[in-house]
């Protein structure tokens, strides 16, 4: 079952004692950056980057370290921005509100599915995830609240706490920067504590964890359900930058997406995703205008990255440097 | 007595008809699924992708080499499978040896750029394929009207079915393919070679995909989008049957079918979801499948 090719995750010592002085520092610089950022590329790109990066994270809990490949992360990501689009615009709610009641949609989601996909294994589990987030799309397009091909369209941004208006681009911004960079914060900590170790374990070997006593189907269903809950974070997010939650975010290729960023990164790492989301984001935004040759560029991308470069840029890296990154 | 549903024969007889012809598409293409999954034990991902490119090579011998339909239902295929052989032998025969889960991201990643190319040079709006002129018209059955080249699809889709299920469960050679599926190795010392087997059965499976698209050409537009969707339907379908036996696959694609078309007759709003809700109830009452092996 093991998915990852086993190089960046060599247990280090001091792993229990807190984070890696290593990743202390990657996480403040990447900290400052970002908080500089806004002042020189444009707020949205940035918050879009942000977004994905938490999305591909979030899945990369479920594929990188619980060694389940879900084809169908698209469910909870626009489940809960439909979910946050919905209580923002027609319920009225404030933008933390909203977000979080995207997030708690897309977990209980993520529990209900889970709990069904975790009965099969490997290839099944992920066409049976696949399949669960294709009923999630068609009830998009039919049920009446998300409004079918045109979506929840001109979402009000509100007020943080009813206070803060976050109509500017640079105060949503700081509130999207918290969430998301917040929510990685978060996911960090579950890889690296014990419940994130028993993970590996059974990413690395099912049975022999079993025999070790561990209820590994609860194991997996925790985790998906959190990954599912962050993804929906992240989904939520993303429909208060845009004011939008369509058909797009629940589409399979939304799932295959968040696939390739994370494989494009490196599976399993900590960074991987972050770096994956932000070269898909930023290809996407430079060919927009070349149409279907996107579709062909990832699909070229994927094909390349499984024959000849499975461990992904970060994965390299982290050989390389002989550091789990 | 259909009258005491409030549901006229008619009405309930050309759903029943639809359903069965969508269940030969999915029938014809659980089947390229099940035979690949059970020798290469993979999901091929790109089966969509190779159904509407069997639709599209059709298109193509018609408009570019004013080749027909009759020969283009055995060309195409033909060519479709070539084309697999050559993603197998270049590609997927380099990832055996690792998790199963990479053979699905590459053939996902082959579906794409195979949809995306179509999508550049044909557009989305959809190729019109004129029906056979000998399978145009259709029977008037007295309770409802038959088209010719539908009844004609769900015919050539149960010739082929059971055609296959025969060879592989019948003859030496699926006597052979059969021992290769339980263990290659052993095979392979007897002398048989397994990875001319393993090719020629990827190619096999996804001729079968390219042969539906020449069936499908007819009915739908031809499409750049026409196989993404349906492939997800297969796959729950391949879940709900259990790739573990060969007429199960087959067995359950028909049944699928028709119980999408009944319930567009009886509750049209859930016709779209029907297949995803059976697949939950299987995968509560027998995980494995209706016909699958417990793992």
């Amino acid at each position: 079952m093991a998915m990852t090719d086993n190089t960046t995750d060599t247990p280090h010592e001091g792993e229990s004692v807190g984070m890696p002085t290593l990743h202390k520092i990657i996480f403040a610089v990447l900290l400052a950056g970002l908080v500089a950022l806004p002042f020189f590329v444009y707020p949205v790109f940035a918050m879009k980057v942000m977004c994905f990066a938490l999305f591909a994270a979030a899945f990369n809990l479920l594929l990188g370290f619980g060694g389940l490949l879900s084809f169908g992360h698209a469910a909870y990501f626009g489940g809960a921005s439909y979910v946050a689009a919905h209580a923002a615009k027609v319920w009225g709610l404030t933008p933390e509100l909203s977000v979080l009641s995207g997030a708690a949609a897309a977990g209980v989601l993520g529990f209900v599915i889970g709990s069904l996909s975790i009965r099969r294994q490997g290839i099944y589990f992920a066409m049976v995830t696949l399949a669960f987030a294709q009923m999630v799309y068609f009830v998009a397009l039919q049920a009446e609240f998300t409004g079918g091909e045109d979506g929840i369209q001109s979402v009000p941004r509100g007020d943080l706490f009813g206070l803060i208006p976050l109509a500017d681009n640079k105060a949503l911004y700081f509130f999207v920067l918290f969430v998301t960079f917040g929510g990685i914060l978060f996911l960090y900590r579950i890889v690296n504590s014990p419940f994130g170790q028993v993970l590996k374990a059974i990413r690395e070997n099912e049975p022999r964890a079993i025999s070790l006593g561990y209820d590994v189907n609860r194991y997996k269903l925790i985790v998906f359900t959190l990954s599912a809950t962050m993804a929906g974070l992240a989904g939520a997010t993303k429909s208060q930058v845009f004011q939008l939650a369509s058909l797009t975010d629940v589409h399979w290729m939304m799932s295959g997406e968040v696939v390739l960023m994370t494989l494009l990164g490196g599976m399993g790492t900590i960074f991987g995703p972050l770096v994956g989301a932000g070269i898909i984001v930023t290809m996407q935004n430079y060919l927009a205008t070349f149409g279907a040759w996107v579709t062909v560029i990832q699909g070229v991308i994927f094909v390349l990255g499984v024959l000849l470069f499975r461990e992904g840029i970060i994965g390299v890296l982290a050989r390389w440097l002989k550091r789990s990154l | 007595m259909f009258e005491l549903l409030g549901i006229s024969p008619p009405v309930l007889l050309g759903q029943l008809l639809l359903g069965l012809i969508n269940g030969s598409f999915y029938a014809v293409l659980s089947l390229g699924l099940a035979v690949i999954f059970g020798l290469l034990n993979i999901i091929n991902f790109a089966h969509g992708a190779l159904y509407m490119a069997g639709a599209f090579v059709a298109w193509m011998l018609l408009n570019y080499l004013g080749i027909g339909y009759w020969p283009a239902l055995i060309v195409a295929p033909l060519i479709v499978g070539a084309f697999g052989i050559l993603l197998e032998r270049t590609m997927l025969s380099r990832l055996y040896h690792l998790d199963h889960l990479y053979s699905l991201l590459l053939t996902f990643g082959l579906a794409l750029i195979i949809q995306g190319l179509f999508r550049n040079y044909y557009g989305i709006s959809g190729l019109p394929y004129q029906i056979p002129p000998a399978l145009s018209g259709g029977q008037n059955l007295g309770f409802m009207f038959l088209p010719n080249y539908r009844a004609w699809v769900v015919v050539a889709s149960v010739i082929v079915c059971f055609g296959t299920w025969f060879v592989i469960e019948k003859t030496r050679l699926g006597a052979y393919l059969r021992a290769a599926t339980e263990n290659p190795t052993l095979v392979g010392a007897f002398g048989v070679n397994v990875p001319l087997m393993v090719m020629l059965t990827y190619g096999f499976g996804v001729a079968l995909a390219g042969f539906a698209g020449v069936l499908a050409a007819p009915i739908y537009s031809v499409n750049p989008n026409m196989g993404e969707q349906l492939i997800i339907v297969v796959f729950a379908v391949v879940v709900i049957g259990g790739m573990g036996s060969i007429m199960g696959a087959i067995l359950t694609g028909y049944l699928l079918g028709i119980v999408e078309g009944l319930t567009r007759v009886f509750y049209p709003e859930g016709s779209a979801v029907v297949i995803f809700v059976i697949m939950a109830i299987v995968l509560l009452i027998k995980p494995e499948g209706l016909f699958g092996r417990p793992a």
